[in-house]
């Protein structure tokens, strides 16, 4: 594990682009790359500006430079029986904490324990003027200005750009069981609702394929109660693999020529009538679609259902994604008004979240 | 009575007559009895729980629906007139304190509950519901809310929102911030937005956290979609009473550390735990030095079995008292102690000044210490609470208003406090908020480039600052003046506030 300090060379470009109103690009690892537009601008890498700063597992708290692998921070958590909750996928080896807290992304224990940014405690940011700014901090209680700290969570680098972010840490769970069995995805989405009601310890749910797979987490004894009420066959093989290939889309199913596309919807929403090949997972809340449909039409019938499409990779025939989801009108201008409070040039990754100018 | 320095950013100063023209304008939009300008109506608004302010507003109004909202944001915006918020007036840091040329909008009406969905686990309601109501709504499908703070029999959900209140049960299931979905917001100009939504990565950036805790600042809730979950099937709380807060404060780390996360660890020190027995018969050891009160829930072998981890972790960190409740009701009756100490505080002395910091939790013991110092330095007694868990520390200053020069004392200690939290790596408020009350302490928490940065956010909501102005974020001349009399401790923080 290597430590690096690269702020004042990092601040030093931001500043002079600030001068210049070159516009730059943020990149950490360049996992991420093929969400939302291509970005334009002169590369700004934070990959450079890593370590971690702080580690005090009795306090739950974990704080580390942007440019951290997190296979690192897994690395150094799991020593301690500790994880990052949020289940964060890599898509790409060598994914950074900044890149991750910049896409907001999280993984299949989201939705019982909560995303991304339900963890973000604190960062250190350069804003578009390349000022070093401090917001939150290494407490879970902090309600000292306003919350920017989540507000950077999930902007893809466009209001700043993350040099250093405190995260909540949770123990591991004593044990984890999957349990599987057979479901047509309506009697899936209606089953994973029932039992998110009832307090059983569920840590993932998942269909495809006609099978309907569940996560149980927690203390031995807990795990074991909710296994019982639950029923279903326990997955022993490979049952890691699964929810690993899950957050990292290398199951069978995305192994797919189509273009994916990540269905949002209130959790228990019937299935769509959109043709393709489905995945559902985090409740019902997400789904994967793979699908050649014309992008309108999806996004149409998803905001019917009360939900958003975000166009996640293009297939072989749609080389190009499409734009995310727009925004209404007086929503649109505080976005813009935000983006100008933190970056007045317009420099940090314009090219992202589509706010036109 | 004059005006706080921020006040006069607001290019409204009216007239008596521009002060008439307002509420007749205000009468001719709202049924009558939602308009109130006489000062014996406007005295039940004058303070929220921080009540050594006090401020008579220039109208209140009562709106009813969300188009009289609109309405009232409307007018307020084309005569440029400052609007603050309130829900049931229980914050403590003076957040809905009223300004003295402004509209206190009270959501007071707004007590519906809209929609509840019990296989989606979500309910939406106004911003006028108490926190406990969803909860006592939401349990006939086995499902509450979450975040319970000690005043949820009287705050409002909207309140909660706004000031990104906690509870005891935060540790184990968040703040509000983790635990809502959606907003409505009307914006200064009376546009209505939606921020969030049921389903998940709602486009755009992340209003709803920004949202959370601005306590008024960039906009009215008016709508507020909330998460609910199962009502864990078994609890079981343990109390324990420590020789010395050193060693009740190593076992809170302890149990973290071995992987369990408790539904709520409080912890009372002395002084706290003799005044709550007095007043609850809780039950509690009066020779301990501190208390912990450890509340597991879960299902019943799940609970049963951490317990004894816990009992193991509490013994081996020299608890010399170690009870388990037996029952339903002796849980309660451990509870009601704690849940009661504020009150238990108040009989022991006429006044307390309630503060609110956090701290990493290893500082605690060193913390305490300081706390104690400043205590004796000022002459004013210091109780604890604290929840233990997060690191939250609620120091009670006691205090006799009455006595000259006390309250202001008490001010200043409590100011001292915050700085030692910020010192240790914490921060001045963890759940109450900033409001009137830290403007002082935020010039210490934050350099003058992220105070600037507040301000621009704020600007990005709000272009006129007519939400709330003055609260939460201190204007930069306000801080070069604290730093310039910093150095003379015991100065008024608002030497222009009438106060009682
Ligand atoms: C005895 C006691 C115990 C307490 N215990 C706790 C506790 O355990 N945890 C905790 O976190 N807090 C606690 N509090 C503090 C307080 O109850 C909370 O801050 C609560 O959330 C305030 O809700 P309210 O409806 O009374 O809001 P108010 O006091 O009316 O307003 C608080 C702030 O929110 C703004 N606001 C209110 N409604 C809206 C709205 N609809 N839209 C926009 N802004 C709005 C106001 O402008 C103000 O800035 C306690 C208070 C008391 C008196």
């Amino acid at each position: 594990m290597s430590n690096r300090d690269a702020l004042s060379s990092l601040q030093a470009q931001v500043c002079k682009a600030f001068e210049t109103q070159s516009p730059l690009a943020i990149v950490g690892s360049d996992s991420k790359s093929f969400l939302g537009t291509a970005d334009e601008g002169t590369p700004l890498s934070t990959a450079g500006h890593r370590g971690v700063v702080s580690y005090e597992p009795e306090e739950l708290v974990l704080t580390a430079r942007a440019g951290t692998p997190l296979d690192e921070l897994e690395a150094l958590l799991t020593e301690k029986r500790q994880m990052l909750a949020f289940e964060p996928p890599r898509f790409a080896p060598g994914a950074t904490l900044g890149g991750t807290i910049a896409c907001g992304l999280s993984g299949p224990r989201a939705p019982y324990c909560g995303t991304a940014r339900d963890f973000v405690l604190g960062t250190r940011i350069l804003n578009g003027r390349g000022e070093y700014l401090r917001f939150g901090g290494e407490v879970m209680k902090n309600v000292a200005g306003y919350d920017i700290s989540r507000l950077m969570t999930g902007a893809c680098g466009t209001l700043g750009i993350l040099l250093e972010i405190s995260l909540k840490v949770l123990p591991m769970p004593e044990r984890e069981l999957t349990l599987v069995r057979d479901a047509s995805a309506s009697d899936a989405i209606e089953l994973m609702n029932r039992w998110a009601g009832l307090p059983i310890a569920l840590s993932a749910t998942c269909h495809t394929d006609e099978r309907l797979y569940l996560r149980l987490s927690g203390p031995e004894a807990a795990v074991g109660e909710a296994s019982k009420r639950i029923g279903g066959d326990s997955m022993v093989e490979g049952e890691n693999n699964f929810w690993l290939k899950l957050r990292e889309h290398t199951l069978e199913f995305f192994n797919r020529p189509e273009s994916l596309w990540r269905i949002s919807l209130p959790s228990a929403t019937p299935p769509l009538a959109l043709t393709g090949a489905w995945l559902t997972e985090w409740g019902g809340a997400q789904r994967w679609l793979l699908s050649d449909e014309d992008g309108a039409h999806i996004s149409e019938i998803v905001a019917k259902a009360g939900g958003h499409a975000l166009s996640f990779r293009a297939g072989s025939k749609a080389p190009e994604a499409s734009d995310p989801p727009p925004l209404s009108s007086p929503m649109l201008s505080i976005h813009r008004r935000l983006k100008q409070a933190f970056d007045p040039a317009g420099i940090l990754n314009p090219g992202r979240l589509l706010l036109g100018s | 009575m004059m005006n706080p320095t921020a006040e006069k950013a607001c290019p409204w100063d009216p007239t008596a007559a521009d002060r008439e023209h307002l509420l007749a304008e205000l009468r001719q939009c709202l049924p009558a009895d939602s308009v109130l300008g006489d000062p014996e109506a406007l005295a039940p608004y004058e303070c929220d729980g921080l009540s050594v302010y006090r401020r008579l507003p220039l109208a209140v109004v009562l709106p009813e629906t969300v188009a009289q909202v609109q309405t009232i944001m409307r007018l307020c915006a084309r005569f440029k007139v400052p609007v603050v918020a309130r829900g049931a007036g229980t914050g403590l840091s003076g957040g809905a304190l009223p300004l003295a040329d402004g509209v206190l909008l009270s959501l007071a009406k707004f007590t519906r509950i809209l929609e509840l969905n019990p296989l989606e686990r979500w309910a939406r309601v106004e911003p006028g519901v108490r926190n406990i109501v969803i909860s006592e709504t939401a349990a006939e499908y086995g499902l509450y809310y979450a975040p319970d703070p000690s005043s949820q029999i009287a705050c409002t959900i909207g309140g909660n929102v706004a000031e990104n209140s906690g509870g005891v049960h935060c540790l184990k299931y968040g703040l509000t911030v983790h635990n809502i979905l959606a907003l409505g917001i009307i914006t200064a100009e009376g546009e209505y937005i939606t921020i969030g939504g049921l389903a998940p990565h709602s486009p755009g950036y992340d209003l709803l956290a920004l949202f959370t805790g601005s306590e008024g600042m960039l906009g009215v809730i008016v709508d507020v979609t909330v998460k609910l979950l199962p009502i864990p099937e078994y609890a079981q709380v343990l109390l324990a009473g420590f020789p010395s807060l050193g060693a009740a404060g190593n076992a809170v780390g302890r149990i973290i550390a071995k992987g369990i996360i408790p539904a709520g660890l409080e912890m009372m020190d002395q002084a706290a735990t003799r005044a709550a027995e007095d007043f609850v018969h809780a039950g509690y050891p009066m020779d301990a030095a501190a208390i912990l009160l450890c509340e597991l829930d879960g299902v019943e072998a799940e609970v049963r079995a951490q317990a004894d981890s816990v009992r193991g972790i509490l013994e081996s960190c020299g608890a010399d008292h170690l009870q388990t409740a037996v029952d339903e009701s002796e849980r309660m009756r451990l509870w009601a102690g704690r849940k009661a100490a504020f009150p238990a505080v108040g009989r022991i002395s006429p006044d307390y000044y309630c503060m609110d910091g956090t701290i990493p939790r290893r500082h605690l013991a060193e913390v305490l210490e300081r706390i104690s110092q400043l205590s004796e330095e000022y002459g004013l007694p210091v109780v604890n609470v604290f929840h233990a868990g997060d690191g939250n520390l609620h120091p009670l200053i006691l205090f006799d208003a009455n006595r000259e020069g006390e309250l202001t004392q008490a001010e200043a200690l409590g100011g001292q406090i915050l700085e030692v939290c910020v010192e240790m790596g914490g921060t001045i408020t963890g759940e109450h908020g900033v409001g009137i009350e830290k403007l002082n302490q935020m010039c210490v928490q934050f350099p003058e480039a992220e105070l600037c940065q507040f301000h621009a956010v704020k600007k990005a909501f709000d272009a006129d600052g007519l939400l709330n102005p003055g609260k939460a974020v201190p204007t930069l001349h306000r801080c070069a003046e604290f730093g310039a009399m910093h150095v003379h401790r015991g100065k008024l923080p608002f030497p222009e506030l009438e106060r009682f």
